[in-house]
């Protein structure tokens, strides 16, 4: 167990946790929940759990982001409040 | 409604590297049951390959390599691959999905028709998730409007 990457890794985690939900635009949202998904997958990958990384990259990370992409672009990229 | 990108490098960059990203996919989902992956990642990152390509190089060039009738033949035959492989299993005696008794049917001994079996499922799997993924991220992106299928755009504009 490596405990200064862990630290490291959950903090980055925490930050992309906190800035997506506080960012105004929701383009750079949808993309800081693929860095979130990516530094969990690492994370998943740091505790031994390859195979849940490994659908945290494909799924989360790769066709979530595509899709909340495409979803983006049919609202405003802008929120109101 | 999806288009073509103007953009030459984003283009090229893309036709590069979907073959690798679905030589990739194929490789998860064959070697699934010895590694990390499976049908299901591998599924995911054939989908979203083909959506890499919409993307990129618009509806026209992915209708002609993936119709919409492929996409939904291979999401049902999938499927059917699945559930066709565990009824065979229980035909011949065992539980659903009990693959060793496969061997009956493959000549081979019960750990391999194991290991065969599995794959099988894993192709079900991946045929399945690759096209319902593809059509998911279709739909969204296009609100269900097929470029060409006038009559019917102007049903949906006319309805709100």
């Amino acid at each position: 167990m490596n405990v200064p990457f862990d630290i490291i890794i959950l903090l980055f985690v925490v930050m992309c946790a906190i800035a997506a939900i506080t960012v105004r635009d929701l383009l750079s949202a949808v993309m800081i929940l693929g860095a979130y998904s990516f530094f969990m997958c690492l994370m998943w990958a740091q505790l031994g759990a390859v195979d849940v990384a490994f659908t945290e990259a494909s799924v989360s990370a790769g066709i979530g982001t595509i899709l909340l992409v495409a979803a983006v672009l049919k609202t405003t990229r802008r929120t109101k409040d | 409604m999806i288009a073509s990108s103007d953009d030459i490098i984003i283009k090229t960059i893309a036709r590069i590297f979907v073959p690798f990203i679905q030589l990739y996919a194929l490789y998860v989902i064959m070697h699934g049951h010895y590694s990390p992956g499976g049908g299901f990642q591998g599924g995911v990152i054939l989908g979203a390959s083909m959506a890499l390509l919409l993307i990129t190089h618009g509806y026209d060039e992915v209708k002609r390599r993936l119709p919409e009738g492929v996409v939904m033949l291979l999401g049902s035959v999938g499927v059917l691959i699945y559930a066709g492989i565990g009824l065979t299993c229980l035909l011949l005696g065992g539980n659903y999905l009990d693959y060793s008794q496969l061997s009956v049917i493959l000549h081979v001994d019960p750990a391999h028709a194991r290991s065969l079996g599995i794959l099988g499922v894993e192709l079900g799997v991946g045929f399945t998730v690759m096209a319902i993924m593809y059509s998911i991220f279709f739909d969204i992106s296009t609100g269900g409007i097929l470029p060409g299928d006038e009559k019917r755009n102007e049903e949906l504009e006319n309805n709100g």
